[in-house]
């Protein structure tokens, strides 16, 4: 049992990180339509930067994390003004393939720009697990799930509450009518892609720490999808008890297949369940229903 | 305050869809403009609206004006900020969104101060959108779902509101109804509209001037009143002619042309 609380809350604290780097994607999601599939990329970079600036130049921490969210704010903006507005009222095909076509170019501009070797991000939180009621439990871990959760908690009362909140989801819902009433559809997509880049920046800093930083960082993109699709593409909400799913389900998982099969549990075991639920409930658990009058 | 000279639109820079409009809306005033599908209404008001643009479509000769100002070919973004709100057909509205969620948005352009006062003016006009802003707008019936368009409208304090077809795919009794509202809108807070309709009984009904569209050209103007009693408009647009209700078993081939067509 206490095996299985490990692996639970293990999986769960993952699983809140999984959410931060989904909500990246919702955010796009939700304001402009476009499913970017590029989005563990963007954390990749957030991460080689905020190593370079803290390894390499040895600036403090706050003005390295500062420079990456700024840094990632610029890119997420060029990324959107260059790539994704040309593209505004194109198939939904033009779109995902310009995002995949994003994706391999930050792979590969990444190692080029700031050297392809593991870099770590140092962060003045200790090592040494705690104990908590039996389990065992990293610092970093607990302060990358309270990081992740005031961020999912700021933005989902930002669209829920501020007017600016409620005209990105009018935006998203129909751009022709949002123009009729004189909101800026534009701006409102550079203002979606601007939050994507500081949760990637976020993203990269802790998924950094974690993992250390080199193009591998970026297949944390890859648990975005079946985060996204249990939760619902277009909810917050869904994004987080997404996560914890995926993180829970596939860290037990793990724990109890692994040692039959060898590993590769935890990759597979997330899709698994994505497609399960593609089949019973395609729009998620809180995405949404698409009203149909008949 | 809104005057088309000699507008032309052209789609994809090679068809033709409006063939030189000529048109005034007068301040204070309902104009309508009338016609056939196909007619071109709907898109002369995409036209002043500027959402026109995003169908690859162009004013190319001809102007618009609005308040002296030349407005042609402008961002359907920079068109609303005038003053300008296109209450398109089809109730568009935010279908995700609730309906007091829709109305903040169509304030967007208003100063925060605002908001509660144009909330209670909306709901002072469509009390049942009080009744019903906390659901999903897409689950409200049509008839609210017209009322939601048009108090998203208002929200924004429009000098000059494009109406179209309001009375699309509605029940008789809710056509009225809102016609009804659009009249208090126009007399009591003195929003001048341009209103376009198929339903041209209740558009004559409540406008003071009123144009006649055919195959993207105006054909006819009058004052309402006129253009109610003119014999061509009553045989095509108000199903009337001179012994009353006309049966099909008696429409002849020979029956009245639409001479101006030609």
């Amino acid at each position: 049992m206490d095996f299985f609380l490990q692996l639970l809350v293990n999986g769960l604290m993952v699983g809140a990180l999984y959410a931060l780097v989904a909500l990246g994607f919702v955010l796009i999601y939700k304001a402009t339509d476009a499913i970017n599939f590029a989005q563990g990329e963007l954390v990749m970079i957030g991460g080689f930067i905020v190593a370079v600036l803290l390894g390499s130049y040895g600036f403090p921490l706050v003005v390295a994390v500062a420079g990456t969210i700024v840094a990632m704010i610029v890119l997420a903006f060029g990324v959107e003004r260059m790539i994704l507005r040309p593209l505004i009222g194109r198939p939904v095909i033009a779109v995902i393939m310009a995002t995949i076509g994003l994706a391999s170019i930050l792979k590969g501009i990444g190692p080029l720009l700031f050297r392809a070797e593991t870099k770590n991000v140092p962060l003045p939180i200790p090592d040494a697990p705690l104990f908590v009621s039996g389990l065992l439990i990293s610092p970093i871990q607990i302060v990358a799930v309270a990081i992740s959760l005031i961020f999912l908690a700021l933005f989902g009362s930002f669209f829920l509450r501020s007017r600016i909140g409620i005209a990105m989801r009018a935006v998203a819902d129909s751009q022709q009518v949002a123009m009729a009433m004189g909101i800026s559809v534009e701006r409102y997509f550079a203002l979606a892609w601007a939050m994507a880049g500081i949760v990637s920046a976020i993203g990269g800093i802790i998924w950094g720490n974690l993992l250390g930083v080199d193009v591998h960082l970026s297949l944390v993109g890859l648990k975005v999808f079946p985060v996204v699709i249990l939760g619902g593409l277009d909810s917050i909400l869904g994004a987080v008890v997404g996560g914890l799913i995926v993180g829970g389900v596939e860290s037990v998982a793990a724990g109890y297949i692994d040692p039959y099969v060898g590993g590769g549990t935890k990759d597979f075991i997330p899709y698994l369940l994505m497609i399960v639920i593609l089949m019973i409930r395609p729009y998620g658990l809180f995405g949404k229903e698409i009203i149909e009058r008949v | 305050m809104l005057t088309l000279v000699n507008m032309e639109v052209m789609f994809w820079g090679l068809i033709l869809v409006l063939k030189g409009i000529s048109l005034q809306v007068r301040t204070g005033s309902v104009t309508t403009l009338i016609g056939a599908n196909g007619a071109g209404k709907s898109t002369t008001l995409k036209a002043i609206s500027g959402l026109i643009k995003l169908e690859r479509g162009e004013v190319t000769r001809g102007s618009i004006e609005f308040d002296g100002q030349k407005i042609q070919n402008r961002y359907p973004e920079d068109i609303a900020r005038l003053g300008i709100v296109y209450v398109r057909e089809g109730r568009r509205i935010f279908d995700e969104l609730t309906p007091e969620e829709n109305l903040l948005v169509g304030s967007y352009l208003r100063p925060r101060g605002e908001v509660e006062e144009g909330l209670e003016r909306v709901y002072h006009y469509f009390p049942r959108l009080k009744e019903r802003r906390t659901i999903r707008a897409g689950y409200l019936s049509g008839g609210e779902q017209q009322m939601l368009a048009i108090g998203s409208a208002l929200m924004a304090k429009p000098k000059l509101l494009l109406l179209d077809e309001p009375s699309l795919g509605l029940a008789p009794l809710i056509v009225v109804e809102i016609f009804e509202i659009i009249r208090r809108l126009n007399q009591e807070e003195g929003v001048t509209i341009l209103l376009v309709e198929q339903n041209a009984r209740m558009a004559l009904g409540l406008a003071d001037y009123g144009y006649v569209m055919e195959n993207g050209k105006i054909v006819l103007d009058a004052p309402a009143e006129k253009l109610k009693e003119d014999e061509d408009v009553r045989e095509f647009y108000l199903g009337l002619s001179k012994a009353g209700r006309k049966s099909f078993q008696d429409v002849k081939s020979y029956r009245r042309r639409k001479r101006w067509l030609g």
